[in-house]
């Protein structure tokens, strides 16, 4: 597919505009915008997995992938409507660059478990809120438990979560045998660092700090 | 040696032989498989379960996860739709218990209505095999697929496996009586002397609806070892340009709160010899 791969994080807000056919937004408020960025720009090699387990408000990963070369531009256009191949969650099908189909919270971690049990390096993506799910917790207390060091997971918090987590939710990670690192959601090099303080013996979970907005 | 402990057995040898093959488990079962680097138990996580099975077959392995019915396929019912489904993977779900093996245990351990859910699902083929050689057919075939299957296993087994694929006519006439996997032992002796026709299905989804077009003539009566009608639509749809009467015999839509024996169970839905030929007469 004929596409522009020279895109940078400065086309992103124009990437979005044509979206969402929004000129006035302030793109830099989507929460996940920067660790996506910074995931798909400096961390992900061309053997890991990413699994978007977050799919709601899926704008600022379809900018980073049409930034990135694994959507056409062109595809931005129509967001939503019957024909397009991006809808207001990703469907891997129609995207296989979307990795899997999300929408549903509390699916992408446990399908991350099973790929990472492979040997596959594996990122997912989820939200502090997403949290809530009991299903991710049978995947953070298995990985965590069987030291499944190639598991990595993000967690955008805009402390969203009615009831929070006490003590930061990575308390709840390493608690179950990961290791953990909290960082400036916004700061491209923060983001990247704590990326790279895994280190492949166990699960390692990044926990991205993004202003709430409620 | 019964269907479960066939599984067991082949299962095992999968493993050996197939690098592709993983096997996810949630604490049941794991005491008869064995130790292997590609079994993986979870523990008592079924939503986990599922959510495995479907990453491990993203990296292009071939998962077989196995439970009790209700913990299959009920409890993550929306894994088995959207990380299997949805995401257009495959998995052999291989199930144990079907509607009342655990009569003793309660409603908690039967799931008469699990083919009725998986079937409203796209894209699963199903077998109710009724002989442990049925499981071994099924499961052979599915490990050689990337498809979505579901096998449900049953404690009930009928005294010699159907060798045919498909719908299999045991004996030609009308109306046509078509015992679903293990209720076939008991439709032949409630129809033994009774002038209508005998068929045989264990794989139900997809429906044979060709074969079942070539072999009817007339009214059909469709006996399923799990909820009753489960499949009266695919008949139905089948046979939509014939005047046909349907009748069918399975578990009713009750909450049934006795314990006992699978026997009693059967005896009490109407799904042994006697009961179904209570039925039978009544719908001639």
């Amino acid at each position: 597919m004929a596409t522009i791969t020279a895109l940078g994080y400065d086309d992103l807000p124009g990437l979005l505009t044509r979206l969402t056919g929004d000129e006035k937004h302030d793109w830099s408020s989507l929460s996940t915008l920067d660790v996506l960025w910074v995931l798909h720009d400096r961390v992900l090699g061309p053997d890991d997995r990413f699994l978007l387990s977050k799919g709601h408000g899926p704008a600022a990963f379809y900018a980073v992938l049409a930034a990135k070369g694994h959507i056409p531009v062109d595809a931005l256009e129509g967001f939503g409507s019957f024909s397009s191949m991006l809808g207001y969650h990703p469907d891997r099908v129609l995207v296989p660059a979307a990795g899997i189909g999300s929408g549903s919270l509390g699916h992408g971690l446990p399908i991350a478990v099973g790929a990472a049990l492979t040997g596959r390096r594996v990122y997912c993506l989820v939200g502090d809120a997403e949290l809530d799910e009991g299903s991710n917790w049978e995947a953070a207390q298995y990985a965590g438990r069987i030291s499944l060091g190639a598991l990595n997971v993000v967690v955008i918090d805009n402390r969203s979560s009615t009831y929070h987590w006490p003590g930061g939710v990575e308390e709840r990670f390493t608690l179950e045998g990961w290791s953990a690192v909290r960082c400036d959601g916004r700061d491209h090099a923060s983001i990247k660092q704590a990326f790279a303080a895994a280190t492949g013996e166990r699960p390692h979970v990044v926990v991205a700090d993004v202003e709430n907005k409620r | 040696m019964s269907m479960r402990s066939r599984f067991y057995a082949l299962a095992g040898e999968a493993l050996e032989d197939d690098p592709r093959v993983a096997l996810v488990t949630a604490e049941i079962g794991v005491g008869e498989l064995p130790e292997h680097p590609r079994h993986f138990n979870v523990g008592i996580r079924e939503q986990l379960m599922i959510g495995v099975a479907a990453g491990l077959a993203l990296e292009g392995m071939r998962p077989v996860a196995h439970s009790y019915t209700p913990f299959l396929v009920e409890r993550p019912y929306e894994q088995v739709k959207l990380d299997l489904g949805h995401q257009d993977l495959g998995a052999i779900l291989v199930s144990t218990g079907a509607s009342y093996d655990a009569a003793r245990g309660g409603r908690t351990h039967q799931a008469p209505e699990d083919v009725s859910i998986m079937a409203a699902l796209p894209g699963w083929t199903i077998h109710v095999p009724g002989h442990p050689d049925e499981l071994e057919r099924a499961f052979r075939q599915a490990l050689r697929t990337d498809e979505r299957v579901y096998i449900r296993m049953s404690e009930e087994e009928n005294h010699a496996p159907v060798n045919g694929e498909g719908l299999t006519v045991l004996r030609a006439g009308s109306p046509l009586v078509i015992a679903v996997g293990p209720t076939l032992g008991q439709v032949l002796a409630a129809t033994a002397d009774l002038d209508v026709g005998v068929a045989y299905v264990s794989t139900v989804r997809p429906f044979p609806r060709e074969a079942l077009r070539a072999a009817a003539n007339g009214d059909v009566v469709l006996v399923e070892p799990y909820l009753a009608g489960t499949s009266t639509a695919e008949v139905a749809a089948a046979l939509v340009d014939r005047p046909t009467r349907i009748f069918s015999i399975g578990v009713p839509l009750t909450e049934f709160r006795h314990y006992g024996t699978p026997s009693e169970h059967r005896a009490a839905h109407g799904l042994d010899a006697a009961g179904i030929r209570t039925s039978i007469d009544r719908f001639l």
